[in-house]
């Protein structure tokens, strides 16, 4: 099982959250290239060890967080500043 | 394997064994020895093309290379043992019942190799061919099985929509009454389907291609891909430096990592899919069974353990650890479907990696870099196509044609906007 540090909820089950994916800046949709905009939708770190995430409290209090984790070995620390 | 007392040394023979009857009954006899399945080398300095993942598109590429093109100047590098990643971790489920004309040209291309796989690799790999069913809980699941009917038909492949008496008729234990809460209207049949030995498939490979030539490296981790001027130079391994001009990357679960290597980037997220086998029980499921509405697959193997499948975790990650989430979902859609099991226990579970796309379609073919080729991204269905992707990718090797069987899965499509819609018939993970 998989605990998740919610700034809000305390940590809590995995179960609980929706998985949002990888924190990616999104480019400015008026300035971007279609190549460019593609990058922003498909390409993905994806890395073997320590990530950012955005995960989506949907069975507590509803709001999106801003989490790191391990993806080697499931550690899990919530990450300082607005989740967006 | 011989005791102490027994070890005779034996010249290493550059000829293999020939499995045979016949040869089985003389070394049965005569009490000799077999020659290992394949040879230990020592890591040269350079080699024309080195296939990083020594799984069955690994291998596969490595024997078509050796045994299409005349290709042996060849290297497979496994950072652990062969077939110890996706290719044995997967559930052996072999289909070509896909939703595209492309998908079901290519699939069909892999059943019919995996059908004269033993006999071509002198190996026997096990190959049953028992029948694929995939259930239908709704009356939209069914129309999309019509669709997928008939599109497999004018591929000529053998596909049909069957109703529930027929379902329940070729598995018994099927609950086909409405008490389930999705209840079981009709299905797909694809005869063709089965299941295949996977060890075999991997084991097969590695003796053809090492009788080939080609030289199988195990626990050789690849740490660096040397790029210069837009061509790959050669790879950096944990036994020293290879190079080459021609590096195909035949992964599962650690494409992105290895990609990166080279600075080429991919749309690729990777997420584990786990499985589990039940205590074995006396044969009574001769078909796979499939469920894409609550997920699951189940098949029975020739030692009577039920293999069932799932999709995968909600979330990325490289551990291959299970869960009991997993266990606890898929006995339960297990039991939905066929209450009689409530007492038969699991026996163990495991999970392998998954490289998903956008497109739940693999990424086949050249990259940015020059003489860089991945064979990569294959989701959970990638076990089904190693035969026709090595094939394919091996002759994209030899000849520097992409061949057109494999043409609408390459790389630039996800930068271009010509994404593959195969999501219907591959996102449930069997």
């Amino acid at each position: 099982m998989l605990l998740l540090p919610c700034p809000h909820c305390g940590p809590r089950d995995a179960a609980e959250f929706g998985y949002v994916g990888e924190r990616v800046a999104r480019p400015d949709p008026n300035a971007a290239t279609p190549q460019h905009w593609r990058s922003y939708l498909y390409l993905r770190r994806n890395p073997a060890g320590w990530t950012d995430e955005l995960w989506l409290h949907r069975a507590g209090c509803g709001r999106y967080l801003a989490i790191s984790r391990n993806t080697v070995t499931g550690e899990c620390r919530s990450t300082p500043g607005e989740a967006g | 394997m011989a005791g102490p007392g027994a070890v005779r040394f034996r010249r290493p023979s550059r000829s293999r064994a020939r499995y045979s009857g016949l040869g089985l009954v003389r070394r049965g006899v005569t009490g000799s020895s077999w020659p290992p399945v394949w040879r230990h080398h020592e890591l040269r300095d350079r080699y024309d093309v080195v296939v990083i993942g020594g799984g069955v598109h690994g291998l596969a590429t490595a024997y078509y290379l050796a045994a299409q093109h005349g290709l042996t100047d060849v290297a497979v590098l496994e950072r652990g043992y062969l077939g110890g990643g996706a290719s044995g971790r997967n559930t052996a489920i072999i289909r070509s019942n896909y939703l595209t004309p492309e998908g079901v040209r290519f699939y069909d291309r892999s059943v019919r190799l995996y059908e004269s796989l033993a006999a071509d690799l002198n190996f026997n790999v096990m190959f049953s061919q028992r029948g694929h069913l995939t259930l239908a809980h709704s009356d939209s699941a069914l129309r999309t099985m019509r669709w997928r009917a008939e599109v497999n038909k004018l591929q000529g492949v053998d596909s049909s929509v069957i109703g529930p008496s027929e379902t329940a008729e070729l598995i018994p234990l099927l609950d086909v009454s409405d008490e389930p809460r999705f209840p079981i209207l009709g299905g797909l049949w694809h005869p063709p389907g089965g299941i295949v030995r996977h060890d075999a498939v991997v084991w097969g490979y590695a003796r053809a291609a090492d009788t080939a030539g080609v030289h199988v490296h195990q626990e050789t981790e690849v740490v660096g891909i040397d790029v210069a001027g837009g061509k790959v130079r050669g790879v950096r391994t944990s036994r020293g430096p290879i190079s080459t001009s021609g590096v195909v990357v035949c992964t599962a679960g650690w494409a992105t990592t290895v990609c990166d290597l080279a600075g080429v980037p991919l749309p690729i997220t990777t997420y584990p899919l786990q499985a589990a086998v039940t205590e074995p029980v006396r044969p009574f499921l001769d078909t796979v069974v499939v469920s894409g509405t609550l997920h699951v697959y189940v098949s029975q193997t020739d030692r009577g353990e039920l293999v069932f499948g799932a999709a995968v975790d909600p979330f990325p990650s490289y551990s291959t650890r299970g869960t009991l989430e997993f266990t606890e979902g898929v006995a339960a859609h297990v039991l939905e479907l066929m209450p009689a099991l409530a007492k038969l226990r699991v026996l163990r579970q495991w999970a392998g990696l998954c490289d998903m796309t956008p497109d739940f379609s693999p990424i086949m073919g050249v990259t940015p870099v020059e003489g860089f080729y991945v064979d990569v991204g294959w989701g959970t269905y990638g076990f089904k196509a190693g035969p026709v992707a090595g094939e394919a990718m091996a002759s994209l090797v030899a000849t520097g044609k992409t061949p057109e069987l494999i043409a609408p899965f390459d790389l630039a499509r996800f930068t271009d906007g010509r994404l593959v819609g195969e999501k219907g018939a591959a996102a449930v993970g069997h």
